[in-house]
């Protein structure tokens, strides 16, 4: 064994290619130790707090992965496949317009947030200035037409939810661009350093950025997801009646229940209209906050954009997403 | 730090892991039914992503002559260099799916999370059961003509329910059925309250074909505030867990 390795680490190129040979030896450890395991495993989980845990957990991240695999591919295509001009040439000059026209532009994006992240990465990295990336990456999964219908269909009774809804998240977003040029700082965001792949095959540039941002973005999602199966099982659902009758407390509480519950944005709505006890305006905050910050997205903005950029950018995002959607609740209703 | 092989597996794992339980059906305990064609998509997509890149490797190995490839590969791969990296925690839920298959939401979360009939439309038509003794109910059927209609076309049938077992806060036995928007993250119940006939030793969570008739009274809901129906239990069979077990 020894004889055989020691030469190999001797020559630069080779010793990085014993390291990849480690860590797929780490993880075939890793498995074996988890089969030898699984008994154990599944009496530890055996309790049906445990059991509803490890249910929560997976059918985040399982419901979530199309839209990340999905989004990973668009994002690798986009990378490889589109030429880096595209973009620049397609969104106004003048970046105070380019900031509404990637907000709008983010509409047409059938996808939910887990797919957003990995594809406002790529507009960053081929020079999308970050403002109007960032409106893109706040809208897009907001404003979509899949969750425009599905919101429609939740609330059958006030179709000035859709309007609302909609109205508050381009705002929002474009509130948030628009900041983000005024204030924004470009060494807060750990711009996504990803090869550049001129000289590689497409099909092989391809599958190694969409290899990449898939374990990426679902390692950070796996992260959001264990977080809100935390709460799910641990906070009781009973409080949320004590505030619910208290116009702020009920603004604060779904804004923040819209954090910590993660839910797709394409299933929002249907929880929003469940919350039956909450106002209207209450309820649009939950909608707009939702999509735009939540524990998994904020562990996947980590991922594509770095910790110095997401402690600033989601704070900022909680609180300009509640303004806007009170502002519309109150001018509505 | 993971490399790119390392990468491939992952992925490969994962992609096998979503094909696994989409083949098997068990991917209706976690997300809604009509998501499998996106799952075999998604899983597919991962095993072909990962195959394609041992593929790579394998073809970089044959050609080791010419470095130039290896090296555009490395200096992708030491982007995050040293650092943590969340691509291992992928592998969390994938052996939870592998290894653990845990099974669809019951007792436990219905009897945290409030009844879910808020969600019906309040103005709904409710045309006459079908012909039939009993009639087959779903549980939320049963709730919402019980509850969104005074019990009108219930009350002189007799009606066929499923559900499993639950013990409520005030030790009273309810049928529920868990309903999914999306995933089992948002599941709400739907609970019906059971009088009349109950076999004794009924355990929570286990599954239940109850045959019986409308029962006017109702109950709130701790949790949620919403009314809970009544049904009124003539006979109760244990039956196993259905492989769909939530409503939607």
């Amino acid at each position: 064994m020894q004889t055989e390795t020691a030469p190999r680490a001797a020559a630069p190129p080779r010793a990085k290619k014993r390291w990849s040979v480690r860590s797929v030896e780490v993880l075939a450890v890793l498995l074996v130790a988890a089969i030898a395991a699984r008994g154990l495993l599944a009496g530890a989980m055996g309790t049906p707090r445990l059991q509803s845990w490890s249910t929560v957990f997976i059918s985040i991240v399982i419901q979530a992965m199309p839209f990340v695999a999905l989004g990973t591919l668009l994002s690798a295509a986009i990378a490889v496949f589109v030429p880096p001009a595209f973009f620049t040439r397609a969104l106004p000059k003048n970046k105070m317009l380019a900031v509404p026209a990637a907000g709008i532009a983010g509409g047409i994006l059938p996808g939910c947030e887990c797919a957003s992240v990995p594809v406002a990465g790529a507009l960053v990295r081929r020079g999308v200035t970050p403002g109007a990336a960032l409106a893109f990456l706040l809208s897009a999964p907001a404003i979509n037409p899949v969750v425009m219908v599905s919101t429609y269909v939740a609330f059958p009774g006030q179709p000035s939810m859709v309007f609302a809804r909609f109205g508050a998240s381009l705002g929002a977003a474009v509130l948030m661009g628009w900041l983000w040029l005024r204030v924004g700082r470009d060494d807060w965001l750990r711009q996504p350093k990803h090869h550049d792949h001129a000289g590689k095959g497409k099909v092989m540039a391809f599958v190694a950025a969409a290899r990449h941002d898939m374990t990426q973005a679902g390692g950070y999602l796996a992260i959001g997801a264990f977080a809100a199966a935390t709460l799910n099982v641990t906070v009781p659902p009973s409080w949320l009646r004590a505030v619910a009758d208290n116009p702020v407390l009920a603004v604060l509480a779904l804004a923040v229940l819209a954090v910590v519950l993660s839910i797709c944005s394409e299933a929002d709505a249907f929880v929003a209209a469940s919350l039956t006890q909450f106002s209207l305006t209450a309820r649009l905050v939950f909608l707009v906050v939702g999509p735009m910050v939540d524990l998994k997205l904020f562990a996947m903005q980590v991922g594509a954009f770095g910790r110095r950029f997401a402690l600033r950018f989601a704070p900022t995002t909680f609180v300009i997403a509640v303004l806007v959607a009170v502002g519309t609740g109150a001018l509505l209703w | 730090m993971v490399r790119q092989a390392t990468r491939s597996v992952i992925l490969l794992l994962v992609g096998g892991a979503i094909l696994k339980t989409t083949v098997s059906g068990n991917y209706v305990r976690y997300v809604k039914e009509g998501m499998w064609p996106l799952l075999y998509l998604a899983g597919g997509a991962m095993v072909a992503i990962a195959v394609l890149g041992i593929a790579g490797l394998f073809r970089k190995t044959a050609h080791q002559g010419h470095d130039h490839e290896g090296h555009d590969h490395d200096g992708h791969e030491h982007e995050h260099g040293g650092r943590f990296d969340a691509a291992w925690l992928l592998m969390v839920p994938m052996l939870a799916v592998l290894l653990l298959a845990p099974p669809a939401l019951g007792g436990f979360s219905a009897n945290r999370t409030g009844s879910a009939l808020g969600t019906a439309p309040a103005n709904a038509d409710y045309p006459p059961l079908p012909a039939g003794d009993p009639v087959r109910l779903s549980v939320l059927d049963y709730a919402s003509r019980s509850v969104f209609d005074g019990g009108r076309t219930l009350s002189d049938r007799t009606v066929k329910l499923s559900g499993f077992v639950m013990t409520g806060p005030d030790n009273r036995m309810y049928l529920a059925r868990m309903r999914i928007t999306c995933c089992a993250a948002d599941a709400r119940p739907v609970k019906i309250g059971l009088s009349g006939a109950l076999p004794d030793g009924l355990a929570p969570d286990s599954w239940i074909e109850v045959v019986g008739r409308y029962d006017p009274r109702t109950d709130v809901d701790e949790v949620s505030a919403e009314k809970v129906p009544y049904l009124t239990v003539a006979t109760a069979t244990p039956i196993p867990a259905p492989k769909k077990a939530y409503e939607s």
